[in-house]
């Protein structure tokens, strides 16, 4: 599996590595010489009152910042030691390696078949049509949702419920076996019972990928990270193990959002 | 604020906010009472237009057709040493076989002027309508007597189809006493009848209006119309496609905008000024011909497939670009795959909706000269055509009472023509989009 892909030859120990990133959206800045990283297998999670710049930064992983009118970017993030920002690199490459998760599900409105392999057709990622069944076989697997949809694959993605439709995005994002997965609050649109579901595959995929995972929410970064960064006004404030930066917070403005005195 | 009832402390218990409430009701029913009434006016409107039209147009499908009792057993058609068929039919003097077989049943013109006024109950076009016959059917030649039947002259089908008025003044009419008596008799032996029109569709432009037909101006009207689609859909859809997808919003591309829109309501006559100007003039391509046609109406096309597929293309969601973008699509691949499959009912719906405009343009036609007298049917893109409308327009200045009938009936394929091209449209906007 992609998650077990042996370390860059830089012999940094990180899957990927933030360094002195600042992010302009024409005069104003959203990010602030932010440093992070993301080691492998590990789930780590953003955590930030809204508008601290938390999806922006994740936005900067996956170069989807790029798209946007009047963002710039500045600083390196290294992808196994690459800089994804270099000047030669396609940004698709780099999209297609690092997987993304919308907040709210957007399943292309075809089949579900034909959304999971969006992704290995684009990329040419298949001999014959059996190999390409089994890729989608085993992404819908990977997330479950396979014994719900496997007599339906000819059906309207957009026809499942929303927290199966979250579920495909995520079997689509991991048809490219992608080296690293961002989730940008995944569950905000969901009900209780389809975010628990959420979280547990959160868990199990950690197994494989890592993940990176845009929050508010303390309890849910609390649920499913190993480590947790704090943001704030742009910055990471700070750092760390989750239980850590839960129990023993280092940072005053952490212990004051963990308070409740802000969100 | 300014009452509230005494004895319950309400504002809603005050007569004055009852005056207000019923007031409001009455407001609401007058507002639906007025646009309504409007639906009514406009329905009213189409229906008066279509009635008036059906009813001018209906007697244009009909032909009245006068039965010639004739025998072709006679020597000179008969087969001949070295010479084939339809050389016989030929060679063979039909009017005179006409002219006979209306003596048969009419008796001998006492003279000249009685010949011509007898000529004049059949078309002009009934000896080359008989050979015709004959060269379709052979075995009449050996048959004895038959009863051809070949179209009536135009003044004739219309008093007996009741358009022309009979019981007027003889200095009133075109057919004179002597003639009406002639169909009189004619329908008394049974030899006068009105059928089908086919020739109407089989037939092209003629300067006879019980002969005419549409096929030449259709013909046209089609190839004509495929060469606006083969130009104007590529063209308008890439547009819009840059338009929404990669124009970079500047100053420049706001001043592009500006103007797709205003060419969209420039005057067609104006459109065909340039067609002239830019097609004719500077291409030098043929006058009169499809090809001019086609690429001046796509012109005129273009802004109005270019605002209808950029509004497609906008109302397809960004998640779905984003969703493929974030699986590594390129630009390009985002386009083809997501955008223009999703924006494809809607651009579908503009375009043809464009192209019924198209079909029924005539103005600009005029400017390029395919508003001439061309009995052919073309066969190319080059060949000079009288494209439906243009036919239309043409049939309607020409002074021949039975050609206002024709004008009525053309009338009536074309507003067939766009219902099929609307209904069109619809089906295909609801099979792309049922589809998810």
């Amino acid at each position: 599996m992609p998650g077990e892909s042996k370390d860059h030859g830089s012999g940094t120990a990180e899957k990927m590595s933030v360094r002195g990133v600042d992010v302009f959206f024409h005069e104003f800045q959203a990010v602030k010489s932010a440093d992070l990283k993301v080691h492998p297998r590990e789930v780590l999670a953003l955590m930030g009152p809204s508008g601290c710049g938390k999806s922006t930064l994740l936005r900067c992983l996956n170069r989807m910042n790029d798209p946007i009118p009047g963002a710039r970017v500045t600083g390196e993030v290294l992808l196994e030691g690459d800089d994804i920002y270099a000047p030669r690199v396609d940004p698709a490459k780099v999209r297609a390696r690092v997987g993304m998760v919308s907040q709210a599900p957007n399943p292309f409105p075809k089949s579900i078949f034909d959304n999971i392999a969006f992704g290995p057709r684009i990329h040419g990622f298949y001999k014959d049509r059996a190999e390409l069944a089994r890729i989608v076989e085993e992404s819908l697997q990977r997330t479950g949702l396979w014994d719900e949809v496997k007599d339906k694959l000819n059906q309207a993605g957009t026809s499942l419920s929303g927290g199966q439709q979250q579920r495909l995005c995520i079997s689509r994002a991991i048809a490219n076996r992608p080296d690293l997965v961002l989730m940008d609050e995944p569950t905000s649109a969901l009900d209780p019972k389809a975010s628990a579901t959420i979280e547990e595959l959160v868990r199990e995929l950690a197994e494989d990928f890592c993940i990176v995972i845009v929050t508010h929410n303390m309890e849910q970064a609390q649920r499913v990270a190993d480590r947790t960064a704090f943001l704030y006004l742009g910055e990471v404030v700070e750092v760390g193990e989750t239980r850590q930066i839960f129990e023993a917070p280092q940072h005053g403005r952490t212990k004051e959002f963990l308070g409740g005195q802000f969100s | 604020m300014s009452e509230i009832d005494q004895t319950t402390g309400s504002l809603y218990t005050t007569q004055r906010f009852d005056r207000r409430m019923a007031r409001r009701r009455r407001r609401q029913s007058r507002l639906k009472w007025i646009s309504g009434s409007g639906i009514v006016l406009a329905v009213t409107a189409l229906l008066v237009l279509l009635g008036s039209i059906a009813w001018l147009g209906w007697s244009g499908f009909q032909q009245v057709q006068v039965g010639l009792p004739m025998d072709f057993s006679s020597g000179e058609l008969q087969p001949q040493e070295g010479k084939s068929p339809a050389a016989a039919v030929e060679d063979a003097n039909f009017r005179a076989l006409v002219s006979d077989a209306v003596t048969r049943v009419l008796g001998d013109p006492q003279d000249r002027q009685a010949e011509r006024a007898r000529d004049a109950l059949l078309s002009t076009s009934a000896a080359r309508e008989v050979g015709r016959k004959l060269l379709a059917s052979p075995d009449w030649l050996g048959r004895g007597r038959v009863v051809v039947w070949v179209p009536a002259g135009d003044e004739v089908g219309q008093i007996v189809k009741g358009r022309a008025p009979r019981d007027v003044p003889a200095s009133d009419r075109l057919l004179s006493d002597r003639q009406l008596a002639w169909i009189d008799r004619l329908q008394a032996e049974g030899l006068l009848r009105t059928a089908f029109n086919w020739d109407f569709f089989t037939r092209t432009a003629s300067r006879e209006p019980e002969i005419v037909g549409i096929k030449a101006a259709v013909v046209g009207s089609v190839l004509m119309l495929l060469t606006t689609f083969a130009v104007a859909i590529p063209l308008g859809v890439a547009a819009a496609i840059y338009l929404e997808e990669f124009a970079p919003k500047t100053r420049l591309m706001e001043l592009v905008d500006l103007n797709i829109r205003n060419l969209a309501a420039v005057p067609s006559i104006v459109m065909g000024l340039l067609g002239l100007a830019l097609f004719i003039r500077f291409a030098e391509l043929p006058r009169s011909s499809i090809l001019v046609g086609g690429l001046t109406l796509a012109l005129m096309t273009l802004p109005i497939i270019i605002i209808a597929a950029r509004a497609a293309i906008a109302a397809v969601p960004d998640s779905l670009r984003t969703a493929a973008l974030q699986l590594g699509a390129s630009k390009m691949q985002v386009t083809a795959r997501v955008v223009l499959p999703n924006a494809m009912p809607g651009i579908l719906t503009g375009t043809i909706i464009g192209l019924a405009q198209a079909l029924g343009e005539t103005a600009p036609l005029l400017m390029i000269g395919m508003v001439a007298f061309i009995p052919d049917t073309p066969a190319g893109l080059s060949d000079p055509a009288a494209p439906l409308p243009v036919q239309i327009y043409l049939w309607s200045t020409s002074p021949e009472r039975a050609f206002m009938e024709k004008t009525a009936a053309a009338i009536l394929v074309l507003l067939a023509i766009m219902v099929c091209l609307n209904a069109l449209a619809v089906f295909l906007r609801n099979r792309l989009q049922k589809r998810w």
